[in-house]
């Protein structure tokens, strides 16, 4: 098992958000996580992370056997968990590519490979933006300086083909993405569904599975799964909306 | 939250690298000042009457003086008795060659990284070591000879280019500027001296290494830097400062004059022993630096990264005299601890068409405040004047400070001014954003900050840049709130 969540109660300044919340992920699955507003789908995700002020109150995680809480937020992403961010920040200054470099170094420095390359790192960059359909002038500008939003959430699905996480969670990663844009995050993101690497999708909208078709959908309302089903399920919230499917599993 | 803080504050809490004091006889004069001292220095230097008379009415009218309270510091009063205002290594006939320099001094700046006969030769950098008030030693005389440039100890300029010395010395700095330029008009001992004749562009960069070392002595460094018309030059300053308990006073002058055409870049690195973790000891760098843009065309670029110094409190400052000169000030300034800076600059528009950039970046953390200061200044004369400023402020933990203080003069309509200034904290956002791509908290934290002074580190000739970053993730190990 990737990663195994186990009556998870996570609070934030004192409020509990995610209340019981128990979901399993193998190797090579896809995860949608649906949900209205406040139910607690980004706490999942920046909980995983292991943001500061996400406090776990009970429960477990374990990532590939090993306790995942007890890692902190580098040691996680080093270990190939990867957050694609809702709200990717600017880092002035800091080109995309240094950025990138000291990231994928770090990852293999913990896997006990040698730094890459620069050559060989040049290419690995080339071939992944070509992928995202990201300009080469990107790479020598500030992390996400003057991106545009869709520029920003292309940059974190091409961070994630180049760290080539284990487990990638995508955090609204279609919001604020006009048509073309979102094909090309699905198709960045699908591109990468190779049999091994875990996807948790969370996500407001069924459009997103439209083009990323996931193995297992999960309907979360205040901070618990409430129902689990396959890509039906989306399918089904489209048709009737949140407030019927909740009600229905309470 | 809390253990972060707690983090922060073990690797904040680490030890000045440089703090050790070499043990040389020093021939230092007893404390205090009076004019009896100031006519000792100036013997003892073996100075013509004119630099002894201009000395003395420094001194006359720094009595007159108050010591200015105007900057957001929080200052002891210093007594100016308890300091001791010469000291000099023993010396016989002064060294031909580093061969002849005492050991124990190369050894002192071999462990602050400065291997004279290697490091300087390989950069191809002329170095003026200032240690305690006398030059020790300065290399690359010849090739500066054969392009025309003179580069030498102020004590030598007096004694081989009185001239010079008497037409520019005190003509951008006046002895009554304020407080502290005056008592070092009246005291400074030594310092450099350069002069970039008509049309030459200076061969190398120059550097020089300043050093405090007798306990209890002030330093009062005065540097003159003239390029005359068409000439170039690139001045480098650095510095550090061993272990002290007592505070010791830096005050320096340097005074750059920039003929018709005629460019001067000097850039300072600057990491003066910044005190203990209480606060305790640690330098007071109160330095006036101003450059004059005499010339119509002429350029001084000020680059500063102020990492040291218990108190920093400078305002590097162009007057641009000329029409179509240009000024520009950027400027790093750290502080961690109980450091406070008060720095920035003054940009004096009198010229047609002159043109000022500032680029300013504060840094504080721990319990250390930094404010910027500056002033832009626009003469009825100043006809199309423009400048353009840029403040910014990072703030690392929540115990600390940044104040910003612009002021603004204009009286030329034509004249257009700009002001663009930020704060921030360093972003949880941004530095959980590193964490997450897997990379560890200190280089994230370095990164990030990095990336904040890019704008000024590079300005900085390439040796320098190195050493700055370098500096930057020592000040601020772990500094993260």
């Amino acid at each position: 098992m990737l990663i195994d969540i186990d009556n998870l109660h996570v609070s934030v300044g004192g409020t509990e958000i995610i209340r019981g919340l128990d979901l399993q992920i193998n190797p090579g699955e896809v995860h949608a996580i649906m949900g209205p507003n406040g139910s607690g789908k980004s706490t999942l995700a920046n909980t995983l992370a292991g943001r500061e002020d996400y406090v776990v109150t009970d429960g477990a995680v374990h990532y590939k056997g090993n306790d995942l809480l007890e890692l902190e937020p580098d040691e996680r992403a080093r270990a190939g968990v990867f957050l694609s961010f809702q709200y990717p920040v600017e880092i002035p200054g800091v080109t995309n590519v240094y950025m990138l470099k000291a990231a994928l170094n770090a990852r293999r420095k913990a896997g006990g490979q040698s730094e890459i390359d620069s050559a060989e790192f040049m290419r690995l960059v080339r071939e992944k933006a070509k992928l995202m359909q990201l300009d080469q002038s990107f790479l020598s500008r500030g992390v996400n300086e003057g991106f545009s939003g869709g520029e920003k959430k292309r940059n974190e699905i091409f961070q994630m083909a180049l760290l080539e996480p284990d487990l990638a969670i995508l955090d609204e990663t279609d919001s604020g993405l006009d048509i073309d844009a979102l094909k090309v995050v699905a198709n960045g993101v699908n591109a990468q569904r190779d049999g091994e690497r875990g996807f948790l999708m969370i996500t407001h909208y069924q459009r997103l599975l439209d083009y990323i078709q996931p193995d297992f959908v999960h309907v979360l309302s205040k901070g618990r799964i409430v129902r689990s089903g396959t890509h039906e399920l989306a399918l089904e919230l489209e048709a009737h909306g949140y407030d019927g499917i909740v009600a229905a599993a309470q | 939250m809390a253990s972060q803080q707690q983090e922060v504050q073990d690797i904040v809490d680490r030890k000045y690298e440089h703090g050790f004091v070499t043990d040389i006889e020093s021939d230092t004069l007893p404390p205090g000042v009076d004019e009896s001292v100031i006519r000792h220095i100036s013997k003892m230097k073996n100075e013509p009457t004119f630099m002894l008379e201009w000395r003395l009415k420094a001194y006359r009218q720094w009595q007159k003086m108050r010591a200015p309270d105007w900057a957001k510091l929080d200052l002891e009063p210093i007594d100016y008795q308890a300091i001791s205002y010469y000291s000099a290594p023993k010396k016989k006939d002064g060294p031909k060659s580093l061969d002849e320099v005492d050991p124990k001094l190369l050894e002192t700046y071999e462990k602050l990284g400065i291997p004279l006969h290697e490091r300087a030769r390989l950069a191809g950098v002329a170095v003026d070591a200032v240690f305690d008030s006398v030059s020790v030693t300065t290399t690359f005389k010849t090739k500066l000879a054969e392009a025309g440039v003179i580069f030498c100890s102020f004590s030598e300029a007096v004694q081989d280019h009185p001239e010079l010395v008497e037409k520019y010395l005190g003509s951008v700095v006046p002895q009554r500027d304020n407080f502290f330029a005056a008592l070092n008009s009246a005291v400074f001992t030594d310092g450099s001296f350069v002069y970039v004749p008509e049309g030459v562009r200076c061969p190398m960069e120059l550097s020089t290494y300043f050093r405090i070392n007798a306990a209890n002595t002030g330093q009062f460094e005065r540097t003159l830097v003239i390029a005359a018309k068409g000439s170039h030059v690139s001045y480098l300053e650095g510095c550090t400062a061993p272990q002290r308990d007592e505070n010791q006073l830096h005050a320096a002058v340097v005074e750059l004059v920039a003929e018709e055409d005629a460019e001067i870049k000097y850039s300072t690195v600057q990491n003066w022993y910044p005190g203990d973790e209480d606060g305790r000891g640690g330098i007071y760098n109160f330095v006036t630096k101003r450059g004059d843009c005499r010339g119509d065309r002429s350029k001084i670029s000020w680059t500063q990264v102020e990492a040291g110094s218990a108190i920093t409190w400078k305002y590097p400052s162009c007057i641009l005299r000329g029409a179509d000169t240009v000024g520009e000030f950027y400027s790093v300034a750290v502080t961690n601890n109980h450091q406070q800076a008060d720095t920035g600059t003054k940009m004096i528009h009198i010229g047609p068409n002159s043109r000022s950039t500032i680029i300013s970046k504060g840094i504080s953390a721990g319990r250390a405040q930094n404010a910027y200061r500056g002033l832009v200044k626009m003469f009825p004369t100043a006809q199309n004047a423009r400048n353009y400023t840029q403040c910014d402020s990072l703030l690392m933990g929540n115990q600390c400070g940044a104040h910003t203080f612009p002021y603004m003069e204009i009286k030329n309509p034509s004249a257009i001014v700009e002001h663009e200034a930020t704060t921030s904290k360093i972003a949880d956002d941004q530095l959980f954003y590193c964490l997450q791509r897997g990379i560890p908290e200190e280089d994230a934290v370095n990164m990030i900050v990095n990336g904040f002074c890019k704008d000024v580190f590079r300005e900085l000739p390439m040796e320098f840049a190195v050493e700055a970053q370098n500096l930057m993730n020592v000040s601020l190990e772990g500094a993260v709130g």
